[in-house]
């Protein structure tokens, strides 16, 4: 088991090297939800999920993805008992969720929801609060936990007394995740939460669970019907496929190079291959670019970058002969930059930028090249022979 | 006429103005009170659990279909004079805008703030109570200074059956054909209606979580 010894989970916190000495729980990896054999019929008799049977592992994002009518929402809704399921058990940390109160069940899972469902007539911080509160914390602790949380979520401190009214959407999904860790629950259940937000903010959104999931080691499920999100976010992927069967259950690359069945297939999509890319993480050759900085006389023969007093790009000029001085007006904007993460945003910048070279800039948004499309395919084609691409 | 009104041996005295005012306001005031008591838990109960809707519908419809005058004749005939016959007929006039307020209030509690009340933990009681009324407060509000209103006004029956308030002057202006007493009953009562509707219009200010105001403090959606 390669790496295994590297970074070892020991109840609940990661030890670097050699854990020799410790108690390992088996395989390192304590199961945390656990679906057998789960059915919902619905009084209508309509099966919303049929004989589910899933293990969701701790300390991991695991996404339900799949058409509307297909059963996730509803097996997420079966974990903290918004539903209780026809037949089957639900294991949360070994326990059984039927024996468990439900009140008292919700208030150890944290819940969020599409639009955020925040409480319009109570404070950010009071709704933050919520929780603790319903605990039996005193006000002032759960006060105090809820500013911390603000923090956390990354919202300034001054929007704890605002109303949610006063918020944008996403904002308000901010206060919602705020909400739902307030008690700092070991699960995490997020039902469709960035869908009512734009791209860009949905894009924020989900970059900002991936640090915070960094950070706090939740055991997270997310339900969307976005496949890119459910790629870009899930560390496991569980394709439902409607009438509330589970299609496939893996990790996105498999998912993406072994699709189960025809449905699973053509939910990934036909950019499959182009998805893929997400997850190669191989080295492209960066080649020198000519640059210029705004103002300056340069003579221009090829496609030449201008850059800003950081180095930072601005855009691109060409075709002009001759010696001319570098305007604003001239400027041709770029593509995407590529800061050298995936094989995906290097095939993007190349093929989004006017010269078809791709711009790679470093931490602090500085030129450091560029990329070709050609050299991203060989890179692919490498990683391939190598084994690196799933089968 | 209006020299009834502003003459001083009016403002004193056991059936002096003052008197009368605050006899109609004692009316109003408990009316409410009892209706309040009675229509907001049903009417929030109905609207929580989303069952028995048409109950409160049709009870509503079929108590303001209720002649005030002709319960009050028969409270009378069957209880005897006094204020017991009074107080029915207003609670019975109170309760439909009141009950219908809160049903109408609670109902209206966006769902998604409802499910997260309960996903988040809260027991149906507090659903209800933390969550599903103080949303519900302005059209319960809305439903209440509608019911008084309409009780500040009808109040004036009470001296229909020998009681008190403003309704003794338009009573017994009439009976003494002095229009000039008939018109200052009638203006008392119309200017403690817009008291009574201000002092709630304060109260619902108090009470209402600013959260809930239409228009926001500068923030935008």
């Amino acid at each position: 088991m390669p790496g295994y010894a590297e970074r070892v989970k020991v109840f609940g916190i990661y030890i670097q090297g050699d854990p020799i000495g410790v108690v390992v729980t088996t395989g390192g990896i304590r199961r945390v939800i656990e679906f057998r054999a789960v059915t919902k019929r619905f009084e209508d008799g309509t099966i919303a999920v049929d004989e589910l049977d899933l293990t969701v592992e701790a300390g991991t994002i695991t996404v339900f993805v799949g058409p509307s009518g297909c059963g996730k929402t509803t097996s997420l809704r079966m974990v903290n008992r918004m539903i209780d399921p026809t037949s089957g058990t639900i294991l949360v940390d070994g326990k059984d969720v039927l024996t468990v109160d439900p009140p008292t069940l919700r208030r150890g899972i944290g819940y969020v929801i599409q639009q955020a469902g925040l409480f319009p007539h109570r404070t950010v911080l009071d709704n933050i609060a919520t929780v603790p509160l319903l605990s039996g914390w005193d006000k002032r602790k759960a006060r105090t936990r809820a500013a911390e949380l603000l923090e956390i979520v990354g919202l300034d401190a001054n929007f704890g007394k605002r109303y949610p009214a006063q918020l944008s959407g996403g904002q308000q999904q901010r206060v919602g995740v705020a909400r739902a860790l307030a008690a700092d629950p070991p699960v995490l259940l997020m039902d469709e939460p960035f869908s009512a937000v734009d791209p860009v903010v949905r894009e924020d959104l989900q970059n900002e669970l991936l640090r915070l999931q960094a950070e706090l080691d939740k055991t997270i499920v997310f339900v969307t019907h976005d496949i890119d999100e459910a790629l870009k976010l899930g560390e496991r992927v569980a394709v439902f496929q409607t009438g509330g069967h589970l299609a496939q259950y893996a990790r996105p690359t498999e998912l993406l190079a072994a699709p189960a069945n025809d449905f699973v297939a053509s939910f990934v999509g036909r950019d499959r291959g182009y998805r893929t890319l997400t997850f190669l993480h191989a080295d492209v050759p960066v080649h020198p670019v000519t640059t210029a900085k705004l103002g300056e006389r340069v003579t221009v023969t090829d496609w030449t970058l201008v850059v800003d007093e950081t180095n930072r790009p601005k855009g691109w000029l060409s075709g002009v002969d001759g010696e001319v001085e570098v305007a604003e007006k001239d400027l041709i904007s770029g593509g995407s930059l590529y800061d050298g993460s995936t094989l995906r945003g290097a095939l993007d910048a190349a093929l989004s930028s006017p010269s078809a070279l791709g711009v790679v800039v470093d931490d602090v948004g500085a030129v450091t090249g560029v990329v070709k499309a050609d050299d991203v395919i060989q890179a692919l084609a490498k990683a391939r022979a190598a084994g690196e691409v799933p089968k | 006429m209006g020299g009834w009104l502003f003459d001083p041996a009016h403002w004193s005295g056991t059936t002096g103005i003052p008197v009368r005012l605050a006899e109609h306001l004692g009316y109003t005031l408990l009316t409410l009170l009892i209706a309040a008591v009675i229509a907001i838990p049903l009417g929030a109960f109905v609207g929580h659990t989303g069952k028995g809707g048409f109950v409160i519908v049709g009870l509503s419809n079929a108590l303001r279909a209720l002649p005030t005058t002709a319960v009050l004749i028969l409270v009378v005939l069957w209880a005897g004079l006094g204020d017991f016959p009074v107080y029915v007929a207003l609670v019975l006039l109170a309760i439909p805008p009141i009950m219908a307020g809160t049903y109408a209030g609670v109902r209206a509690v966006d769902p998604v703030t409802v499910d997260a009340a309960r996903g988040v933990g809260m027991r149906e009681s507090g659903v209800l109570l933390q969550v599903e009324i103080p949303n519900a407060l302005p059209l319960i509000y809305g439903g209440f200074r509608g019911a008084a209103l309409q009780v500040v006004a009808t109040a004036t029956i009470a001296a229909y059956t020998g009681a008190g308030g403003l309704g003794r002057l338009v009573f017994d202006g009439l009976a003494l054909q002095e229009f000039g007493q008939m018109l200052a009953g009638a203006v008392l009562v119309a200017l403690l209606a817009v008291l009574v509707d201000l002092g709630f219009a304060g109260l619902q200010r108090l009470t209402v979580s600013p959260g809930l105001r239409p228009v926001g403090t500068g923030g935008k959606r």
